[in-house]
């Protein structure tokens, strides 16, 4: 049987797979950022997922205006990097887990999550900067993913409620997926930011921390979290961390805490990390 | 539920794209991601005008493009993560880009967020602000 093993949160800054492509990690700007993912790469290599599936958003980079799907499931065998203006991110095309993933998305379904199947995907830095703050720069990705495409740009985005139901979806149709996997759930996006408007760059670090605090230990009542209550806290951006709350889902009732990461800025990003464990008791009361 | 798009308004310096925002923009949007496209990229910077003109967008969204004017652009239903495409096209970063829809210039900007970003105290309400 596949089984999720742990569930990471991460911001997915732009700027930072551009460090990482003109190899700026070690700038003195973004030294102190890439620091905090060290643990997080260390951590990686000794627990890499044959499976990930990434809950992240597109930026306009591959779903124009004409489709907006609210929840989205790549299920193809790979899937290309976009262009998203600068040219293509310099890195390894991204394998999916077809058999996985179709079996996800009709569960899913079956369980009234209406999803949109994507058999063509171009992935941008949503779920690219994820995938190098967390394995590096290898040749090839050590794991398959399957993309989880939610909209957030445009409101109204799925409720904190839906996030959390869908994340706890996701767990059920793992588990009774008959093949040995190790799986894992990303959350990415956030944490405060804004990139438009008079207000642009507002950072809110106590809420995000407070957030974090509340994902991990009080999650049934973070779920009901209004829109509104991120957009004027987080910033118009940072609605994004209703991602999270996808990840969170998919852990059960309750996690262990392996790691924790704060950085402000990355670009006009506050940048927050978490590596969650699904706790031995979650396990055994679920059994 | 009958959704609420006023509940927005009262956030300072700030467009929210509702799926209202996104109607009025489309045409504005679509344009900005044709802009992917490495040829369409210098098509555009070749003769902006003539690129904009094959488009169906409003004479206030082309002017807003044509200097560069994203807040503008936002008001008129443009999203930032489209827009983005613009100066993109240009090489420019979010932090140069974004820096344009704030009172400040761009270092300015930049000294800001490495010394933790925009505060949000006084930012919550237009009426605390009394913009409203
Ligand atoms: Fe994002």
């Amino acid at each position: 049987m596949a089984k999720i093993t742990a569930g990471v949160a991460t911001s997915h800054v732009p700027a930072v797979g551009a460090a990482v492509d003109m190899g700026r990690t070690q700038d003195p700007y973004w030294k102190p950022m890439f620091d905090g993912y060290e643990f997080s790469k260390t951590w990686m290599k000794s627990n890499t997922p044959d499976v990930a599936i990434v809950i992240y958003n597109d930026h306009a980079s591959y779903f124009g205006m004409e489709i907006m799907p609210t929840f989205a499931i790549g299920v193809a065998e790979s899937f290309e990097i976009c262009d998203e203006g600068y040219g293509p991110r310099p890195i390894p095309v991204v394998d999916g887990a077809p058999e996985l993933a179709t079996h996800l998305a009709a569960s899913l379904i079956l369980d009234d999550f209406d999803m949109t199947v994507l058999n063509v995907l171009e992935v941008d830095h949503g779920l690219t900067v994820p995938l190098s703050l967390m394995f590096g720069t290898p040749d090839k990705w050590p794991a398959k993913i399957i993309p989880v495409a939610v909209n957030v740009v445009m409101y109204p985005q799925p409720s904190g409620e839906r996030c959390f139901a869908i994340g706890k979806a996701i767990r059920r149709a793992v588990e009774q997926f008959d093949e040995d996997l190790d799986v894992q759930v990303w959350g990415t996006g956030g944490m405060s930011h804004q990139i438009q408007g008079a207000r642009a760059g507002l950072i809110n670090l106590p809420w995000d921390q407070q957030f974090m605090d509340d994902l991990i230990n009080q999650p049934e009542v973070l779920q009901y979290k209004p829109h509104l209550e991120y957009m004027i806290e987080a910033g118009s951006e940072g609605v994004e961390l209703i991602m999270w709350l996808i990840m969170r889902g998919a852990l059960g009732e309750n996690v262990d805490e392996v790691y924790r990461f704060n950085h402000v800025p990355g670009s006009n990003t506050s940048v927050g990390h978490l590596i969650l464990t699904p706790s031995a008791d979650t396990d055994k009361t679920e059994a | 539920m009958k959704p609420d798009f006023e509940q927005f308004k009262d956030i300072p310096g700030t467009t929210i794209f509702t799926i209202e925002k996104a109607r009025e923009g489309f045409h504005l949007n679509q344009f900005c991601m044709s802009l992917r496209k490495a040829p369409n990229r210098e098509k555009f910077l070749a003769d902006e005008r003539a690129y904009l003109d094959e488009w169906d967008m409003t004479e206030d969204q082309k002017q807003a493009v044509l200097t560069r004017d994203f807040q503008k652009m936002l008001d008129n239903g443009g999203n930032v993560y489209f827009l983005a495409k613009i100066f993109a096209t240009e090489g420019l970063s979010y932090v140069q880009a974004v820096s344009t829809m704030t009172d400040m210039n761009v270092e300015q900007y930049q000294a800001m967020m490495l010394a933790g970003g925009r505060n949000i105290e006084g930012w919550r309400s237009k009426k605390e602000r009394g913009e409203a």
